[in-house]
Order: structure tokens, then sequence, then C-alpha cells
């Protein structure tokens, strides 16, 4: 696979001085997701499953048409599996919300990690006060990462749901999801993965993982903003509650009583994204095109890379250590701030990004307040990595550093 | 456009080793700050005599270069000045980051005017501004006693 033509497909890239290694953060576009919007708007519009027209009925067999792409894409039982959300962030607490209503009492606990973002920890901190709920964090390492073990030591008896990320977004630590998932099942609890991270990188297999929830961010994953999947096992779908109520999820509505559609029109209330969901078929088809295992070697090769060029520059700290390593290269650089990095960086171009990066407690545990991050996607080369080492350069001579 | 002009050597130095990064003694006014963005806090503390005056001016807090430089020189300029004089200053330096091509208050000298002027590159940098006045503003709460926490989000 010739990944060096891969940056034309972007037409942000026309701009030659650009070097994004901002992906995780969200993901450039190619040509043929941006133009399926037009299309789509151009000569295809109408709203989708009201309407008795042509096009309605031609916009719903896209919009459909994508649910069943992503199903095969993640290799999932069912396309009644697969809900669209307005992002990861409302797909998880789609579900923190739905079962947090259904199942949890006060003094029931949820176990999240250290490495979550905020999204997958806020929405399960309204269930403090709403219901009594408490929240442990397993512990992360001094590597960046959190261990089978680190799990299993904070699971209790009142353990009643366990959500943990795919892919850490500062540390790049990839979570032995598997494991967990079946260590959570033989216990009896049902597991949510965040997978904004992991998506974008790896190749995802719900029957095989067998997890009870995976959320997907699309904008990280070439696709359109405004756009999140939320896969759950059928059998959660039909005994959770909705989540919003509205047009489209109802089956039958009468003064006195409301009855609901049936999946996956039950979680889809109101219009949807219909064109981001339209267009979101193009990117799935331009990752199968590159293929997956293309995808994890250019990507692992660029990480060797990049941390070897990075332990190799004086003053510069890599955040985290772990062995299984996604598309993530956080950095400080001793004696200057990340944001004085990330200023001095984008005067040549190269955009990264600086902060707690959504994990406040994540950089709290690691003792510092901020941090550096360059994260990699399809389209970047060597080249980009020797640029960030050479702009990385030019920040620590104004700082006079050695 | 050039970095050099943001990065001057006064805002490296101040940066490196910031002036009054402690607490005042007794103080008896002071503000917190925190821009939610990036995380960066600010502590101001102020202790004034009877006649309203600065007798000792520190800050407590973690950010960049800029942060850092412009809390350790405002805590510089403000001693010795009562708090019409510093809400004079604060105006007069915040309107220059804003959109003022120079400081216009009588109150400074010359070398401080040139000293305050170096923040002046932060202008080019909308993303940065935010990092110059966070501790500017959280002066002003501390003198107002307004007791509230300033956060960057609020300002604009």
């Amino acid at each position: 696979m010739n990944f060096s033509n891969i940056k034309k497909e972007f037409p942000i890239f026309n701009n030659k001085n650009l070097i994004y290694l901002d992906s995780a953060n969200s993901s450039q576009k190619p040509q043929s997701v941006i133009d399926r919007i037009n299309d789509f708007y151009s000569n295809e519009f109408s709203n989708v499953g009201r309407s008795i027209h042509a096009l309605s009925i031609a916009a719903t067999n896209n919009y459909e048409n994508t649910r069943v792409s992503v199903q095969k894409y993640i290799n999932a039982k069912d396309k009644d599996e697969i809900v669209f959300t307005k992002g990861a962030t409302e797909a998880i607490n789609l579900v923190a919300n739905t079962f947090g209503q259904k199942y949890l009492k006060e003094g029931d606990e949820i176990l999240l990690t250290e490495l979550e973002h905020h999204s997958n920890y806020v929405p399960w901190h309204y269930l403090r006060n709403l219901k009594g709920v408490k929240i442990e964090f397993a512990e992360v390492n001094n590597d960046g990462e959190v261990t089978v073990e680190s799990i299993e030591k904070k699971i209790s008896s009142k353990t009643k749901m366990i959500s943990v990320t795919h892919l850490s977004n500062v540390t790049g630590a990839i979570l032995p999801i598997k494991e967990i998932t079946e260590l959570a099942h033989s216990k009896g609890i049902p597991i949510l993965i965040d997978g904004c991270q992991g998506a974008p990188h790896l190749k995802l297999d719900m029957r095989d993982l067998d997890c009870d929830f995976y959320t997907i961010s699309c904008h990280k994953m070439y696709g359109p903003t405004g756009l999140g999947i939320l896969y759950a096992k059928k059998k959660w779908l039909e005994e959770l509650p909705p989540y919003q109520g509205g047009g489209g999820m109802i089956k039958e509505v009468k003064k006195d009583s409301v009855s609901y559609g049936d999946l996956p029109n039950k979680y889809e209330a109101g219009t949807m994204a219909t064109a981001q969901i339209v267009a979101f078929d193009q990117s799935i088809k331009f990752l199968e095109k590159i293929g997956m295992n293309n995808v994890i070697q250019h990507e692992k090769e660029l990480m060797d890379y990049g941390q070897e060029i990075l332990r190799k520059n004086n003053s510069v700290k890599l955040v985290g250590n772990p062995k299984e390593k996604g598309a993530v290269l956080s950095f400080t650089i001793e004696g200057v701030h990340p944001h004085d990095i990330a200023t001095i960086l984008d005067e040549d171009g190269v955009a990264i990004r600086a902060g707690h990066h959504c994990c406040q407690i994540l950089h709290e545990k690691l003792g510092m307040a901020a941090s550096a991050r360059a994260s990699l996607g399809i389209y970047n080369t060597k080249e980009d990595l020797n640029q960030l080492n050479s702009s990385i350069n030019k920040c620590k001579k104004i700082f006079n550093l050695k | 456009m050039n970095i050099k002009e943001l990065y001057q050597e006064i805002i490296l130095e101040h940066g490196k080793n910031p002036r009054n990064l402690r607490k005042t003694d007794n103080f008896n006014k002071d503000a917190k700050g925190y821009n939610p963005l990036c995380g960066d806090s600010v502590h101001v503390y102020l202790k004034l005599d009877e006649k309203k005056k600065v007798e000792d001016a520190s800050f407590e807090g973690s950010g960049c270069a800029i942060s850092m430089a412009s809390a350790s020189i405002m805590t510089d300029l403000v001693k010795d000045k009562d708090t019409k004089e510093v809400k004079e200053i604060i105006n007069d330096f915040l309107g220059m980051i804003k959109e003022n091509p120079e400081l216009k208050s009588k109150i400074l000298k010359d070398e401080e005017k040139t000293k305050l002027m170096c923040l002046s590159g932060v202008k080019q940098y909308p993303m940065r501004v935010k990092c110059a006045t966070l501790s500017w503003h959280t002066l002003i709460s501390a003198i107002d006693n307004s007791h509230e926490e300033i956060n960057t989000e609020k300002l604009y």
C-alpha cells in the first residue's frame, strides 16, 4: 500500500504548509465525503422516513444503507444494533441516562478508569446526584496503561457497569478490552467501550469483542461532524427506555398514552443529521478501500519513528510508555508550557493540541497541568514527524534550551 | 507576524523567573482566576495600607510563559500605587491588548510602558490574549472585593 499519495485525497492538504497532527481531536475529511454531502444536498435531499414521495424514499434508503455499512464494518449481528447520535458524547449520555434510570439505585457503583475523557465521566457523574451512585476509578500505572488487574481490583459486588476507553487520547494506551469484557461478564457486569480513539485506528469486531456498548465519533474517523454511533446489543436497546422523546421514535400517541417505535427508531427522535449520515458511508468506504490492516501497519511505522526521534530529543519527555500504543504522541518539554509549544509550532504550520485534552483527572494523576499532543491520521508521513521535531527544536532555541 | 515578537527576552526571563510568585503575608485583598480551556489558574494577593496604596502584590499559580510573565510584570508594577491608579493602569493595559496601539496612562513611566508593551505581541495571537489578561482581570476582582472567580470564558 502506497501511503505517499493519500494526502491528495484530502483537499485541505492543498495547503502544502499544513502539518496536521491533531487527528485525535478531529480528523480531516477526504474529498469523497465532502462531495457526498454536497451531492446529497444539491440533488437528493429530503427528510427521511416520513414521506411517501420518491425523494424521501431514496433518502431513507441512503440513510439506512449507512447503518448497514456500519453494521458490517464493526461486525455487529444486526443492523438494529446501530443507533445514530449527534456524537460519541451523546451516545455515552444515552447509555448512562437510560441505564441509570432503569437499573441503578443508591450505593451502586460505576467503574471507570483514570484515563477516561470527560465525556466518559461527566455523564456518569450526573447519576451521583440523581441516584446516589458511586464512581470508582481503576488506576493508571506509570506507563500510562490500565491493566485487567487494576480493573479487577476495583470491581465489587455493587459494580453495575464498567465503562472504559479503547485507546487513551493522552497516553495512547490500547486497553485489553477483550479481556476486560470477559472479566466484566464473568461477574455479570455489562461493559461500555468508549471507542472514540479506537475506531479510527483499530479493527473492530463486535461479535468477537462481545461488549455490551461501543461508542464511535464519526468526525474522528474521516467523517462529518455532528454524528456519532452507539453500538448496543439488541437486548439492551429493547430493555432500556427511550432517551429523547419526539417525532420518529413513536408507535402511537394518544392523550393519555404513548407507545414507542421499533428499533432503531426508538432512539432516533427528531430529524437526524441526515446528510452527515449519508456521507459517513463514504468514510467507511474510504477506510475499507485502504484496508484496516494497512492503516494499522502505516500508523505503527509512524509511531515507532515518532517515538524514536522524540526520545532522542533532549528535554522532550513522552507522556506514558504503554506496550500497546495507538496513534498518539503526547509530550512535554521541560521549562516550556504546552501552550507556548503549540503557538511556536503553529508558526511553522504544525497543528498540535495543548492542554489537558479533556482528561484533567489523568493529568492530575501524572502530576502535570497540561501536555502537548501530536496525534496521527492515515495522511501523516515521516516528513511530518521530522517537521514536528525540527519545530520542537526551534521552540527549544527560543526558550534557550539545549 | 514574528514569533520572536511574542516571545521577547523580557517575557522569557519573567516567565522563567517570575517576580512575586508567593503569597503576601497579611494580605487584605485577593481573588482567583481560571482559564477553563487550558487549566491555567492564578491567585492574586494584595496588601493595601490605610490610604489604599499597594504595599505588596503577589500571585500564586501556574501557566504558560505569557501568563506567568504578565502576572510577574503586573505585580511588580502596581506596588506603591493607590487602587485608583492601579485601576487606571489595568484599563490602559487591557485597552492596549484589545485595540489601542499604545499605552496612554500618565501614571506609567516610560520604562514601565516599555516593559508592558513587551506583552503587546499577543495581539497577533487571539488564542493567547487570555493568557496575558487573566491575572489583570483577577486583580480587578481582588481590588473590587467582588470575590468572584474570574473565568476567562465569561469575560468577552
